[in-house]
């Protein structure tokens, strides 16, 4: 496997808040490599989002991040905002959930798209506008000439999620961050927009974090996925492996409460009994011990180590197994 | 937009109306009259006085006698002012209120906005608390005690500029009343601003303007003023029409002959024209500025459209 591009070492974000402090992300340690795709998946809250806010320095105010993230063996974690603004938006870019509230709304997409170009490459506005149009071709936005100089509000959710994806593309980033880009958008325009992000992969060689609460987005589209719950990872591995072989009791009611194709029509989902953990008051073991099947005593006492099992996967479980 | 415009200026005048009834008949309410003195007038006098500008008329038919003459845009002769008319008055005082107010609301928009923007940048900092604190004060403190507090400071014991009158439009003269015009205003405008912009830098448009990794000049000036000016627009339309016609309290204070002093003048003499006559130009500006302001609003946002 080809050196990683982003390396996230004992990561821990925190949050003040009057009611006290928030553990969005505790001890999480992960790699991502050129060209791979690593879908993250959990519930909301279950810390994957922040993971990646805090790689970019993009945490709310009352947020802290502790430990390290190399990006290209470049400290991100602490950087001073001019240093950081070099590699964000540039060689590391992200996309956000929602495309409606994610562009600004006063400002034409031609200006939104052509300012990174004059920013990060130093090119003149007529230079960008050309690179601009072609990479609003290149996430097929019909007729992109035109609709250059348009608003967002003229544009609709899937186009505009599009346009989101070629800005952040311009600068040709190693790593492109995809925060849920498919949850605001219909059925018919999420398939379209994964069918793009697969594209650009496969054509850029672009590496993708791509954050989901939802297997199915991920079955079709990374390598590796990492599952996320209470702020930690509860296991990670190869795409195909976890799915025919989850270890994590976790990952299994997940996949269980997931409908499939395959199974028999009128089948009952199962459901996770119980709710996600409270983040104010984390347990001093296992997150999942309240809501898990396979529970015993050890687990209330002490977290389970993120311990590798066998080839490429790891799982956080002391009664981990296939 | 041109048919917006006129469309919303034809809208005004029912408005108009309305404010100039009200406005006639609550002066008229008023005890005594333009030519009750403390000095008796002979009654015979007084009576050819009142048939020369139509009092003993019945009050309905000198109500409309009133809007006819208006709507030719005639606001009539003073009654106190011999030989002035209403609307000479009002434009030898206009260019006094207008050049103090215009520059009292320029400075206010500038340094509010400024003042404002800083402070939510650094949210919760000691500047925000200092900013913030000024901000309460400045609205707290009526123009009636800062004008004469800039006055006795600045004015009378460290003698740095002259304490009041006009001196015929010097620059030295203008500076206490312009502060004092303007400081409420700042204050109002900073505490708008502030609150907007923090609201702004939250949205989620910044967070990506900042994940493009734009210097953060270029994201507070090109993404984040122009929404976080909206709400200050809002209130400058009615802030300016009031600022420019005179602020009653300060003309009077510093001695500025403009249109505050008129109006204050006119309706202590029962001067009924020339109250009624800054009522109306008054209201005029008020339904001007306002248009103005949603003209602005589309300039700003481009999702306004005018239909």
């Amino acid at each position: 496997m080809p050196d990683p591009i982003l390396t996230v070492t004992d990561l821990n974000v925190r949050f003040a808040t009057p009611e006290g402090e928030v553990r969005a992300v505790t001890d999480v340690s992960f790699s991502v490599h050129a060209g791979e795709t690593l879908g993250v998946v959990g519930e909301s809250g279950s810390g994957k989002t922040q993971i990646f806010l805090a790689v970019m320095g993009l945490l709310a105010s009352n947020g802290r991040a502790a430990g390290s993230a190399r990006f290209r063996g470049q400290e991100l974690l602490g950087l001073r905002r001019t240093e950081l603004n070099r590699v964000r938006g540039g060689d590391m870019a992200m996309v956000f959930q929602d495309p409606m509230t994610s562009l600004n709304p006063y400002l034409r997409v031609s200006r939104q798209m052509t300012e990174v170009l004059v920013v990060h490459k130093g090119m003149s506005e007529a230079d960008a506008r050309k690179r601009a149009v072609a990479m609003l071709e290149r996430v097929h936005i019909p007729d992109a000439r035109r609709r250059f100089d348009l608003y967002p509000h003229e544009f609709s959710g899937g186009m505009r999620q599009r346009v989101m994806i070629a800005m952040a593309l311009l600068c040709q980033p190693d790593l492109l961050i995809a925060d849920e880009p498919t949850t605001a958008l219909d059925v018919t325009v999420q398939a379209q927009i994964l069918d793009l992000l697969a594209e650009i992969r496969r054509d850029l060689g672009t590496a993708v974090v791509l954050i989901t609460h939802d297997f199915g987005v991920i079955a079709g589209l990374a390598d590796r996925v990492m599952v996320m719950y209470g702020g930690r990872i509860a296991e990670e591995g190869p795409v195909l492996d976890m799915f025919d072989r989850p270890c994590h009791p976790y990952t299994r009611g997940l996949l269980a409460s997931m409908p499939r194709g395959d199974a028999a029509a009128g089948g009952e989902l199962a459901a996770i009994k119980g709710q996600p953990p409270n983040l104010q008051r984390l347990p001093p073991g296992c997150p999942f011990a309240p809501r898990c099947p396979l529970v015993i005593e050890r687990c209330r006492l002490a977290m389970p180590p993120l311990d590798p099992l066998g080839a490429n996967r790891r799982a956080a479980c002391y009664r981990a197994g296939p | 937009m041109l048919t917006y415009a006129i469309k919303r200026l034809f809208g005004a005048i029912p408005t108009l109306l309305i404010l100039v009834t009200i406005a006639f008949f609550l002066i008229r309410l008023a005890p005594g009259g333009p030519f009750d003195d403390e000095r008796e007038i002979p009654a015979e006098i007084k009576a050819n006085l009142e048939r020369v500008y139509h009092l003993d008329e019945p009050l309905i038919q000198q109500f409309g006698r009133y809007v006819l003459a208006l709507a030719q845009g005639d606001f009539g002769p003073s009654f106190k002012y011999k030989d002035y008319t209403v609307t000479e008055l009002i434009w030898g005082g206009f260019p006094v209120s207008l050049r103090i107010g215009g520059i009292a609301i320029l400075l206010a928009i500038a340094i509010g906005a400024g003042l404002g923007t800083l402070a939510a940048l650094r949210q919760n900092s000691r500047l925000d608390y200092t900013v913030m604190g000024f901000a309460m004060t400045g609205i707290a403190i009526p123009n009636f005690v800062m004008a004469p507090l800039l006055t006795l400071v600045l004015g009378v014991h460290l003698k740095l500029l002259p304490a009041g009158g006009w001196g015929g439009g010097a620059v030295r003269n203008m500076i206490l009343p312009i502060v004092a015009l303007a400081l409420p205003h700042i204050a109002y405008i900073s505490r708008l601003m502030r609150g907007s912009m923090v609201e702004v830098l939250r949205s989620n448009y910044i967070r990506t303007a900042r994940a493009k990794g734009l210097p953060e000049r270029l994201t507070i000036l090109r993404h984040a003023l122009r929404a976080a000016l909206l709400p200050v627009v809002s209130y400058l339309g009615p802030a300016t029409a009031g600022i420019i016609t005179g602020s009653v309290v300060i003309e009077q204070i510093f001695g500025i002959p403009g249109i505050g002093r008129y109006f204050v003048q006119g309706a202590l003499n029962r001067d009924y024209t020339l109250v009624l006559g800054v009522v109306v130009f008054y209201g005029v500006l008020i339904v001007l500025f306002n248009l103005l302001v949603d003209l602005l609003y589309g300039l700003l946002d481009p999702k306004v459209r005018y239909d």
